[in-house]
């Protein structure tokens, strides 16, 4: 029940930030000089400045910025997100499209990053200051320092090239089929990389301060194997800040798929979003990054049950 | 053949700051059934030799030298898996800080169950039903229902029951208890060590008691050993401690208990504090807070003696680590001890040491032993110490 509530009331508190993140894109994206009809006019020379008005006002882009917002805003409560303009296509199926696209890749990636990071982060905390340690934390390091579009390119390089074992674009075959998982690892494995070494080092410190605690030495002085010790007594209780941080990479995921889609030619959101930068397309921008943003609070309200779950002393009432 | 046989230990902690020998070629022994006291002032190396009977040194500690002895066999020479069968099993530890030892997210059942299914093999619902009835020996009540709470549902004093029950669940022989009452408040305190005391006693255990609390000592213990900076300084048995003291520390102990109504304003104390292990002084390391000090401590480290007749004692029950037993003292140890009445009152206002430096006139009266001043912690172990144990569920 009371978690119920919990959940409600965090729902109920996304709204004003979401507002806030609507207000601050449209703001930016129209600081930023041009919008579709500008290329538009540009490649069609012949268009008088005439018609050129007229197409503006067909798509609302003629008023000044607020009353633009306004009607943004009146439309998407109306559940009309808006037109790709260049085209010409309702932002709605645009997204849909695509969405899957990206959430597989997204979780794909999440999964490689938790998968590298929780046993390497145990590994590290358990032999701290060994040579696997030291190893680790190169590896953590070249992780983060890596660009992504790099690492990427890196590895098209390596296994799609020369080891011929992937394909080097991505096939046209629906999401669900064994070549388009197939072709999931390396995009995959690069957006998991960076996060996988942040949370490594998350681990490897909550660990290893945890296994300092007297729980850890009462849980010894029991004669409980080792792997129990770790397994069962330190590790529930160092999960909680890495929960802390994967939620938080969410961000740094999606933010990984706009390069990493770039590079390995994924046909997801992130590669939208640069068309629809490039393009000024202000509704598909604008859907874009509201969608991000309740997935963000989604991972964050995720992780805020995550807790409750590991720690029995948090309880949401 | 003793329970536990502890000879010539040597941990050394490998710090930054240089090497650390927390331990210093110790020896003692603990006979079956028998409660012994450790006492000595923080960072004298009471718990690490607790740690180290049970072989729990971590880095950057390490046991560099001796045996432990228990039942017979070392336990510095077991692999690291008979060691694990030993630990929780024969010898079983209790915590001193009962929040920090208990796992914060498993329930106080599975904590105490979980050693029970390790050494005994107890299936699930036979070690719950064990450790349930360990709940209710220690006096928590509802057992059944308590089983599943969490530490932190559980008050302070009922946490450190738990911690006992935990210890208790393998039936060891001996339980190493180090300031197990250091957390709690008085009244809570008397009546936790009350319920030790019979536990020990049903479940035939021996009991290491480490404490700083001497009174604590007084309450339980038969035999006690006093260390300082990490070796013995003293050996007897308790009421040879209280009576007669050997070393000039001891007495130093004694005397700083405050007594309801002797009279002081100040409490006595030892003066400076006990020195950084890593530059312990030469000779004697009581020697700079020493009031009988004499060129020849800075010197000479003084070994373990009878102090009858001045010679070696090896795991003998009356030792102090004194030159005055060694005959390299020219001057006695000058101090008496002080044995009077409660109702005694202070002559002429003046503070009233218990243990009297040469140029005063020691006083003796009846009967009361030095600073065994234990009647606070003669009270009855009715299980209701602590009521908030119950309201928070």
């Amino acid at each position: 029940m009371s978690l119920r509530r919990f959940i409600a009331v965090r729902v109920a508190a996304t709204i004003p930030i979401l507002f806030g993140v609507s207000v601050l894109t449209f703001a930016l994206v129209h600081l930023t000089p041009g919008d579709p009809i500008d290329q538009m006019v540009a490649l069609n020379p012949q268009i008088s400045p005439a018609e050129e008005a007229a197409i503006r006002a067909r798509y609302g882009l003629d008023g000044p910025v607020w009353q633009q917002y306004l009607t943004w805003m009146s439309n998407v409560l109306q559940g009309n997100l808006g037109t790709v303009i260049s085209v010409d296509q309702p932002v709605l199926p645009y997204i849909m499209a695509r969405l899957p696209e990206t959430i597989a890749l997204g979780l794909f990636g999440w999964a490689i990053a938790l998968l590298i990071s929780i046993p390497t982060g145990i590994y590290a905390a358990v032999n701290k200051d060994t040579l696997g340690d030291d190893l680790s934390r190169v590896f953590a390091l070249s992780g983060i320092s890596l660009p992504n579009f790099w690492l990427g390119l890196m590895l098209i390089l390596v296994f799609a090239l020369w080891l011929d074992l992937w394909p080097v674009l991505a096939p046209d075959k629906p999401l669900l089929s064994a070549e388009m998982l197939w072709y999931l690892v390396l995009p995959g494995v690069t957006i998991g990389t960076a996060s996988s070494a942040t949370l490594m080092r998350v681990m490897r410190s909550s660990m290893a301060e945890e296994m300092n605690k007297e729980y850890v030495t009462a849980a010894r002085a029991k004669g409980l194997p080792e792997r129990t010790v770790v397994l069962k007594h330190v590790l529930r209780n160092s999960l909680i800040s890495v929960t802390t941080i994967a939620a938080f990479l969410t961000a740094s995921i999606f933010a990984g798929a706009v390069v990493v889609e770039q590079v390995f030619a994924w046909p997801g959101l992130g590669r939208a979003f640069v068309g629809a930068i490039i393009g000024r397309e202000v509704d598909l921008i604008m859907a874009i990054t509201l969608f991000t943003g309740v997935t963000i609070i989604l991972a964050n309200l995720l992780a805020d049950i995550m807790y409750a779950v590991l720690d029995p002393r948090i309880r949401y009432d | 053949m003793a329970l536990l046989e502890v000879e010539d230990l040597t941990v050394n902690f490998y710090t930054e700051e240089g090497v650390v020998t927390a331990v210093d070629d110790l020896s003692f022994r603990i006979e079956r059934g028998e409660k012994f006291g450790v006492v000595g002032e923080s960072g004298a190396g009471k718990s690490v030799t607790a740690l180290s009977v049970m072989r729990l040194i971590e880095e950057p500690g390490r046991i560099e030298s001796g045996t432990v002895r228990f039942d017979g066999t070392d336990l510095m020479e077991m692999s690291e898996s008979e060691v694990r069968d030993v630990r929780g099993n024969d010898i079983a530890m209790i915590f001193q800080d009962a929040q920090t030892a208990l796992n914060p997210v498993y329930t106080v059942g599975e904590q105490i169950a979980e050693a029970i299914r390790h050494h005994l093999d107890y299936d699930d619902a036979a070690a719950r039903d064990r450790a349930i009835r360990l709940l209710d020996d220690v006096g928590i009540p509802e057992p059944a229902a308590r089983y599943d709470d969490y530490p932190h549902e559980f008050s302070g004093g009922m946490q450190q029951r738990v911690v006992i029950a935990m210890a208790l669940s393998c039936d060891p022989d001996l339980l190493i208890a180090d300031e197990p009452t250091t957390a709690l408040d008085v009244t809570i305190e008397a009546k936790i060590l009350d319920r030790l005391e019979r536990l020990a006693e049903e479940y035939d255990t021996a009991i290491q008691l480490i404490t700083h609390d001497l009174g604590v000592i007084a309450e339980m213990c038969d035999r006690v050993m006093v260390m300082y900076a990490g070796r013995a300084v003293e050996k007897a048995t308790v009421e040879e401690l209280y009576y007669d003291p050997k070393h000039p520390y001891t007495v130093g102990l004694m005397s700083a208990i405050p007594r309801i109504g002797d009279g002081q304003d100040r409490l006595q104390t030892i003066p400076g504090t006990m020195p950084d292990l890593v530059e312990v002084p030469s000779g004697c390391s009581f020697h700079p807070r020493c009031p009988f000090a004499e060129e020849v401590c800075t010197r000479k480290q003084p070994p373990l003696v009878d102090p009858d007749t001045g010679e070696g004692v090896g795991l003998s029950d009356r030792a102090a680590a004194c030159l005055a037993y060694t005959g390299d003292l020219d001057n006695e140890l000058d101090y008496e001890v002080e044995v009077r009445g409660r109702a005694e009152q202070p002559e002429d206002g003046q503070p009233d040491p218990r243990v009297r430096r040469p140029d005063s006139e020691p006083v003796r009266t009846d009967s009361d032993p030095v600073g065994l001043d234990t009647d606070l912690l003669d009270q009855n172990d009715d299980g209701e110490d602590d009521a908030g144990g119950l309201s928070d569920g």
